[in-house]
């Protein structure tokens, strides 16, 4: 799948984690998760708390764990 | 107004204390060392008549008009050129000086066309006043001798014409190209009685280099350098001083005015961004304001496939707030949103906003900062904690070394660009970070250091390169960073590694390690260094990365707090920086204050007497992404012509097309207005009142020469939109708003239209602690307390050329054209830029069998469009580079949804493309 058919959320979450690949995990959740919580309109925040329960592997891990810290967008 | 005519004081002022004193006809005056006898003259109300010395040039001393007496030297030296010494005598007024300079006059004027009374310059004109000053009533010489009355007039250029009849060969253009532009596109050919002023060379003024900044014909004494619309309209009676409304330079003008007609626009001595500088697009190119395209009347329509319907403006905003509440009740109160502008004022702008937190009740508000700086705000507010840039353009003066990362002032920011260049003449050092080779490495009299030729895309390895070498070379400002900085232990540790060494990333970036181990000395010994950046730093998939890694390499040099260094972003448009501060970003209030602060949110709950939404809204690409999910139906947009300047022009399209109400508010119908339902006619910035905040924080005012042509105020149609959806949103005047915004934001707590009246402008923060505003910031410690440093890993592009798409696409700006070109391809300006080219390097054009001038298809993953092409050695490479001033070449149609991993800043800056032989074509979406 290319790049511009993957839904934004998840393309614009990767990207994010990218960022932090080479830090500590546990660290790199909580800043991909506040960076999330600062600047995501609730609905996309919505769509990547529905993905990452999915599952399906589109997520980076980093994601994953990042949306456990995540409240439920509201 | 009358006219305003600013006092030429003849030489330029000096630096430093006023400790000389001498005495000028019985008046005694104290001046700082080096002042011009002249000038102290000046300064204590004596104007010695003069003809070749203006205050913003350096004196000449070859018209002989200005000699004084100096008691103890002999002869009549001349003021302009003589400096003052303490305790000197001069008399300005014998009889026998009087004599002296009649026959100068004399000599002057036998050679001069005698048509006064017939000329453009009539009562604008130095030589005229002069006769007058020196009591010239006879020319003794006759008008029969060898003289220049015949020569022709060049009227090459679109805006002024060139007379050389009344040359006075005094050579103030000729200086002022140089000295105040730095082009140096005029001379002085022939000696003596020969002598005359030549364009390039011996061309005509379109031939030459010249790049129609005007600085030469505010220059000239006469009227040989004249601007045609004064031959055309006359003499202006009245002026108007304004800002101009095209780049984040934000210069000062005075709009010189016939009655109701502007005759021409003058750059302002006292304007604090361009002492009385100017480029072409602010001095000539505002015929756009009054174009027969522009829409003044508002217009509706069902379908974007209905015919537009022009009605009276209540229709108009009834339908709007209609239908707004319409998609509210049926999709939800986050469906709709407002896109506001970088061209519209802080009154404009903050409105808009209001509009969408207010009345529609949530915070899907963004402005197009989202596309070109939105990284550096995020960038510099993680690192110093404020989203702005550190220092006054006038800091730059005192830079040893200066840094310029992705940016083309000379091109983008002309007025700063010729300021960067005079200081580089001065014997400051340049580093060029560019893909490109673009002018300011090699000029007149200007040559880079280092040309640090970083590809496309690799920024943040070049930067993290340079704090490698920093760290491991002992470059730091250890003390420094001990006081006022954190983290930095963690990121020495980050940047010390072995694969941030130059040598490590040479492969990435193609920059041989040697060079940018020079240049990091170079950078890091500087007793003040400054960073320069542009687009070229910002619209890339790192861009916010890129800005914390400069901010980090300014911090550990120390060069942060002081004259001459800092970290300076060159925004864009006229208000970028204004439209940020203004709270135009969907996570931000006024002020740069998230929304989720329930003290901030109080303020304006309280005032605005409506609950605000503390939870984040759409930033632009997310609403377009929401429109094509069904999810946000309804979009006002100010200002912005979207489909032509965001990316991937065929995702922006597909999601106007989706929304159920699209409100373009504009001058002219543009690209975007095709997906529209209702065209608001927006104003100009002649018919604005308010104010602009320029890339140096400056708040400059903005008055209106004229009422709005509309019958409107843009901001009384936002308020008038929000009623109507319900929400009772009023002011009296544009003032009125400036004061809510200083109620409401400390660092505009001190700023009033009144206090701009009274002092010019101010930079923000402006408030009780600094009353008179803040030129540089950080001078005692960060606005977040601690400078941070943040670790920088660069994480390349997913923007890759391939065997499909092997060269890489960078975009850009030139001088004479305006982003979308909207404004200035409806001016004269056109004459230099007329289409967008492909520039291409000859090893590139030649595998593909491609010559100068021919037709190529351009095409990337997204889209294809048709251009031609320029062979240029300054591209490296592998890269290609066009502008997006015209919609026709549609150079959007083919850059990618990649952005900035924090902001969604589109990387414009990188696509992968091929480029193929073509005939012509328009531009098409895949
Ligand atoms: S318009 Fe500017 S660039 Fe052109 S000749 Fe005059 S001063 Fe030089
Ligand atoms: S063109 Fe004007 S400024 Fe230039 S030398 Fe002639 S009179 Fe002086
Ligand atoms: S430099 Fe910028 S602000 Fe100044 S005149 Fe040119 S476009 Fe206008
Ligand atoms: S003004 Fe001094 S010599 Fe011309």
């Amino acid at each position: 799948m290319s790049a511009a058919q993957t839904p934004p959320h998840i393309r614009m979450s990767n990207e994010i984690a990218v960022q932090f690949r080479h830090r500590d995990p546990a660290w790199a959740a909580e800043q991909i998760a506040a960076h999330i919580r600062a600047f995501w309109d609730p609905r996309m925040r919505a769509r990547l708390l529905a993905d990452a329960g999915a599952g399906d592997g589109r997520l980076d891990p980093l994601v994953v764990a990042a949306t456990a810290l995540l409240p439920p967008a509201g | 107004m009358s006219l305003i005519k600013e006092h030429d004081h003849g030489t330029p002022a000096r630096p430093g204390p006023a400790t000389v004193s001498v005495e000028i006809d019985g008046r005694t005056v104290q001046v700082p060392e080096g002042t011009s006898v002249m000038r102290a003259a000046a300064e204590c109300g004596i104007d010695i008549p003069k003809l070749c010395a203006t205050d913003n040039l350096e004196p000449f001393g070859s018209c002989r008009l200005c000699l004084v007496d100096i008691d103890g030297r002999k002869g009549s030296p001349a003021s302009c050129t003589t400096p003052v010494a303490e305790g000197m005598k001069v008399r300005t007024q014998t009889p026998e000086l009087a004599e002296l300079r009649r026959g100068v006059m004399e000599l002057y004027i036998s050679d001069h066309p005698l048509d006064c009374l017939t000329c453009p310059a009539n009562g604008d004109c130095e030589l005229q006043d002069m006769s007058g000053v020196v009591g010239l009533r006879e020319v003794r010489y006759g008008f029969d001798g060898e003289n220049h009355l015949d020569l022709p007039t060049d009227s090459s250029n679109p805006y002024f014409d060139f007379d050389a009849s009344k040359c006075i060969a005094c050579s103030r253009c000729v200086r002022a190209c140089g000295e105040v532009q730095g082009t140096f596109a005029l001379t002085i050919e022939g000696r003596g009685f020969d002598s005359k002023v030549a364009a390039g060379a011996g061309g005509t003024f379109m031939e030459s280099d010249c790049v129609s900044c005007g600085a030469c014909v505010q220059a000239c004494p006469t009227s040989t350098l004249q601007e045609r619309s004064v031959v055309e309209l006359g003499m202006p009676n009245r002026s108007v001083l304004t800002t101009c409304a095209y780049c984040g330079v934000g210069c000062s003008f005075k709009a010189e005015l016939r009655g109701d007609e502007v005759v021409r626009m003058v750059p302002y001595k006292d304007g604090k961004a361009n002492e009385g500088h100017s480029c072409v697009k602010g001095r000539f190119a505002f015929g756009y304001a009054s174009h027969p395209d522009r829409q003044l009347r508002p217009m509706v329509r069902e379908r974007i496939t209905d015919p537009w319907r022009e009605v009276e403006w209540e229709e108009a905003i009834a339908h709007v707030g209609r239908r707004m509440l319409e998609i509210q009740a049926a999709h939800g109160a986050g469906a709709i949103g407002g896109i506001s502008s970088s061209r519209c004022t802080n009154e404009e702008v903050y409105v808009v906003q209001k509009m969408v937190r207010a009345a529609f009740g949530n915070n899907n508000v963004d402005t197009c900062a989202r596309v070109c700086h939105s990284p550096t705000g995020y960038g510099l507010k993680q690192t110093y904690g404020t989203s702005a840039g550190t220092q006054d353009f006038k800091s730059v003066d005192k830079s040893d070394v200066i840094l310029i990362i992705g940016a083309n002032p000379t091109d983008a920011h002309p007025v700063f660009g010729s300021r960067i260049k005079r200081r580089l003449r001065q014997g400051a050092k340049l580093i060029v970070a560019d893909p490109r080779r673009i002018d300011l490495v090699r000029s007149p009299h200007i040559q880079a250091e280092h040309h640090l030729q970083v590809r496309p895309g690799t920024n943040v390895a070049l930067v993290n390169a340079m704090g490698h070498v920093v760290v491991t070379e002992g470059l730091v400002d250890r003390e420094f960073v001990a006081e006022r900085c954190e983290d930095f232990a963690e990121w020495e540790r980050f940047i010390s590694a072995p694969e941030h060494s130059p040598e490590a990333v040479e492969e990435i970036t193609g920059i041989p390690a040697a060079e940018v181990r020079a240049a990091t000395r170079l950078y890091a010994s500087a007793r003040n260094a400054t960073i320069m950046y542009g687009l070229g730093v910002t619209e890339h998939s790192q861009g916010s990365t890129m800005v914390m890694g400069m901010a980090n390499l300014a911090m550990a040099t120390g060069n942060i707090g002081r004259e001459g260094v800092g970290v300076n972003p060159l925004r864009g448009q006229n208000n970028v920086q204004g439209s940020c501060d203004m709270g135009s970003f969907p996570h931000e209030l006024p002020g740069y204050r998230h929304v989720s602060d329930d003290v901030v949110r109080g303020t304006f709950e309280t005032l605005w007497g409506r609950v605000l939404d503390p939870e984040p809204g759409l930033r632009i690409p997310n609403m377009f992404d929401a429109a094509i999910d069904g999810t946000f139906l309804g979009l006002f947009v100010q200002g912005e012509d979207i489909v032509q300047s965001d990316p991937n022009t065929r995702h922006v399209t597909a999601a106007l097309a989706a929304m159920e109400l699209v409100v373009v508010q504009d001058l002219f119908l543009n690209e975007t207005s095709r997906y529209a339902h209702v065209f608001l006619p927006g104003t100009s910035f002649l018919e604005k009142n308010g104010t602009f905040t320029n890339a140096e924080r400056r708040i400059n005012r903005v008055r209106p020469v004229m009422a709005p042509k509309t019958g409107k105020h843009e901001w009384e149609i936002v308020c008038e939109i929000a009623q109507a959806m319900g929400y009772p949103m009023k002011y009296d005047d544009a003032a009125q708003i400036m004061d809510e915004i200083a109620m409401t934001t400390p660092t505009f707590a001190g700023v009033s239209f009144a206090r701009l009246d009274e002092v010019g402008s101010v930079q923000w923060p402006c408030d009780d602690a600094a009353p008179e505003g803040t030129p540089i910031m950080h001078i005692d410690g960060f606005v977040r307390g601690r400078g941070r440093f943040v670790l920088t890993d660069y994480v390349p592009t997913q923007e890759r050329s391939t065997r499909r798409f092997p060269l890489i696409l960078t975009t850009g700006r030139i001088l004479s054209q305006y982003n979308v070109g909207a404004q200035t391809r409806r001016t004269g300006n056109s004459a230099w830029h007329p289409e967008d080219l492909l520039e291409m390097h000859p090893h590139d054009a030649e595998v593909r069998g491609i010559n100068d001038g021919d037709t190529v298809a351009l095409a990337s993953r997204v889209g294809e469009t048709t251009l031609r092409v320029k062979i240029a050695e300054r591209m490296p490479v592998g890269v290609v580079y066009t502008t997006f001033h015209h919609p026709v070449t549609g150079a959007n149609v083919v850059t990618t949804e990649n952005s900035d991993w924090a902001t969604n800043c589109p990387e414009y800056k990188v696509t992968a493309v091929q480029v193929s032989p073509k005939h012509p074509a328009p531009a098409r979406v895949k």
